[in-house]
């Protein structure tokens, strides 16, 4: 098991520098643009763009090149965006990635306890009015879309009845550090990751449903009511158990690609400079070295979500665990 | 407890049990009318082609139908306890202690991701309070009881390490946990290959005289019934249209559908033949069973008086659902089974 472990460990770092010399030759290393040019960003002098040459060594092979970027990500931290009037790339998306791992840390726990929540009653009290609210319910979360349930939720709770006892708890827009109050972090977050986790509530606890349905089918189910079994026992302990396997593998490429910037909606919406909203910008402006930066950042965490779910298979498999 | 305390009141007394489905089709009945007794101690094998309505009779009596969409009707007694109209939480005292159920197919009867020592132990501490150590140590002594070899160290494997003969033993060791007063065993040997086969009719034979089960055995396998069973009943399309002696319904068999089953036995060592080879046709489903007696289409002796229900016939404690008087029935039987009677 430590084996297979360490086996995805060294796999997951070769992917990573496999994205990495991707994104690299995508970049910088395109035929028929001049890499120092769209560094430099539209209208540069002349100078700043030679200057770029030699300071990224764009005049020397293309592995140079490639190390002298990661260098500069990875070690010595100060690649710069030149768009940006000479911000330091790595230590904005450093500021911007608290943000963003809290939204979506935070809705990740409320939408895997609220997902397997409405999934266990609705396969529980199957065909009766409970589930087909519940589902009903589910497909209304999943239908709302996201900017629209954080502006819906902004207006009431920032303006409409932000003087009423119900909303005057609510601080204002924006992000406020965890170390300089937890309790006012909390109450930032609480409604955006609301927002955030509405719709994945939706998602996973339809997909839970039909799973456990699906699994209340099989034999060893029937072989455990067999057993004499109480009804929450065997929907725990075997059905619910069972039906997490595929439960695992959705939730972690969402939570990766989520922490990748892909919460950015949320971000906009409630005022969060998190990671999304980062690259957006960087996007916006054509700022090379920020995007660079951010999707490294970003396969970084799909990659290593990824290598967490399977280590986590193992875990709750033991048919993967091979011998 | 026991409110029927005469001596021979039977284990389980199975009277009148209907049992439909309520289908896209509208309600079809799968079983009509069934009943049966098991006594103490006793082998009782089910006999019947597949659909036949088998499993849905077991599953019946253990309450592990669907209840939405399953209506199950007539009277089923246990040590004079009444199964049917028992509320849930009773029944689950009863199942897995007092009627241990051997499901159909060993490789999917196991939950996959615990191991089967865990699975055995999980069902003694559902009905007994002892410690987990304790549950376990039961286990390996059942595991080697049901012949695992190594019961230690099989205790730990996961269902998808064991083969499907030792799969089939943990189920059995599974069942046997609580020593229950009856066995239901749902072709525990269909899914496992000829000498694996062998060994665990061996080991519900011996099972019986150590632990004092009753068993229901299921199966379509004539060679297995002729190996253990005391009674056997035959099923056809929903109902059991003979009951007899072991003994008796292999000496003489009195319904055309059982000729047709005695005459497809296989050789011993030759191989298992797919389909009834003397019954041509297929057994209908639920839905187009005929209201007469449903072997009509397929019986060479139908005639008009086969559309009718047909009447119950005895020899003893010997029955058959059929038209066919004594005289007929001898007649016809010498010209289906002939040499294989006298052989
Ligand atoms: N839940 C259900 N809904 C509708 N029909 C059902 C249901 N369960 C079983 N049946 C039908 O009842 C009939 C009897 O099925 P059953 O499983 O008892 O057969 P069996 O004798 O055990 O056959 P086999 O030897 O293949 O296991 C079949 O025709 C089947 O299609
Ligand atoms: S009742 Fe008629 S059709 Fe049915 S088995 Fe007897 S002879 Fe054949
Ligand atoms: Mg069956």
């Amino acid at each position: 098991m430590v084996f297979a472990i360490l086996q995805r460990l060294a796999q997951m770092l070769f992917v990573l520098f496999g994205i990495s010399a991707l994104v690299f030759l995508i970049f910088f290393a395109t035929p028929g643009s001049d890499p120092a040019a769209r560094i430099a960003g539209r209208n540069a002098a002349q100078e700043t763009v030679e200057a770029i040459r030699k300071d990224f060594g764009f005049d020397r092979p293309l592995p140079v090149q490639y190390a002298i970027m990661m260098e500069k990500l990875f070690v010595s931290r100060d690649l710069t965006s030149f768009v940006n009037r000479g911000l330091e790339v790595v230590p904005q998306v450093m500021r911007a990635a608290p943000i963003t791992l809290s939204l979506v840390f935070g809705a990740a726990v409320l939408w895997v306890v609220g997902s397997i929540a409405v999934g266990v009653l609705a396969a529980m009290t199957r065909d009766t009015i409970i589930d087909k609210g519940l589902m009903i319910l589910a497909l209304i979360g999943v239908s709302m879309p996201v900017f629209w349930l954080g502006e819906l939720l902004n207006l009431v709770s920032q303006s409409r009845f932000h003087d009423t006892f119900l909303f005057s708890w609510v601080p204002g827009l924006g992000y406020k550090p965890f170390f300089d109050g937890p309790w006012l972090w909390f109450k930032t977050l609480v409604i955006p990751w609301f927002t955030l986790a509405a719709l994945y509530i939706g998602i996973y606890g339809r997909v839970l449903r039909a799973n456990l349905v699906e699994t209340y089918q099989e034999d060893y189910i029937r072989t455990a009511r067999a057993k004499g079994l109480s009804p929450s026992r065997v929907m725990i302990r075997h059905a619910l158990r069972m039906s997490l396997i595929p439960f695992v593998t959705m939730f972690g490429m969402d939570f990766g690609v989520l922490v990748g910037g892909a919460a950015l909606l949320t971000e906009v919406v409630f005022g969060l400079n998190g990671v999304g909203r980062l690259t957006y910008q960087a996007m916006l402006n054509l700022d090379l070295p920020m995007i660079l930066a951010t999707v490294m950042y970003a396969s970084f965490f799909v990659v290593v979500t990824n290598a967490l779910v399977d280590i986590l298979y193992v875990v709750i498999d033991p048919r993967v665990r091979g011998n | 407890m026991q409110e029927t305390s005469s001596v021979n009141a039977p284990l389980l007394d199975v009277q009148g049990l209907s049992v439909s489905f309520s289908t896209d089709r509208g309600r079809v009945k799968a079983i009509d009318d069934v009943s049966f007794k098991v006594a103490e101690g006793e082998i009782l094998s089910i006999v019947g082609e597949s659909g036949s309505g088998k499993s849905v009779t077991l599953m019946s009596l253990l309450g592990l139908n669907d209840p939405k969409t399953t209506f199950v009707d007539g009277a089923v007694s246990f040590r004079g306890r009444h199964l049917l109209e028992m509320p849930d939480r009773e029944l689950r005292r009863l199942r897995g202690k007092e009627i241990g159920l051997i499901s159909q197919d060993p490789m999917t009867a196991l939950t996959p991701v615990y191991t089967i020592g865990w699975q055995i132990a999980e069902q003694i501490r559902a009905h007994e309070n002892v410690s987990k150590s304790a549950a376990l140590k039961r286990a390996v002594e059942l595991l080697a009881a049901v012949g695992l070899p190594n019961p230690d160290e099989a205790k730990d494997r996961y269902p998808h390490q064991l083969s499907g003969g030792m799969r089939q033993r943990a189920v059995i060791a599974m069942a046997l946990s609580c020593n229950p007063k009856l066995l239901v065993a749902d072709e525990p040997t269909t899914a496992l290959d000829v000498t694996v086969q062998a060994q665990v009719l061996d080991l519900l034979l011996r099972l019986r005289d150590d632990f004092g089960s009753a068993i229901i055995l299921i199966t379509h396998d004539m060679g297995v019934v002729a190996e253990v069973a005391d009674r056997v009943h035959v099923m056809y399309a929903g109902r059991i249209v003979e009951k007899g002696a072991a003994e008796a319904i292999f000496e003489r068999p009195m319904h055309p559908y059982s000729w047709g089953l005695m005459a497809s036995i296989p050789p011993i060592d030759g191989p298992r033949l797919p389909r009834l080879p003397s019954i041509p046709g297929m057994p209908p489903s639920p839905e187009a069973i005929p209201p007469g007696c449903a072997f009509a289409p397929r019986c060479r002796f139908a005639r008009a008086a086969c559309a009718e229900r047909p009447p119950q016939r005895r020899e003893g404690d010997h029955t058959v659902l059929c038209v066919l008087d004594a005289k007929e029935r001898e007649e016809l039987r010498a010209s289906v089974l002939g040499e294989a009677v006298a052989a």
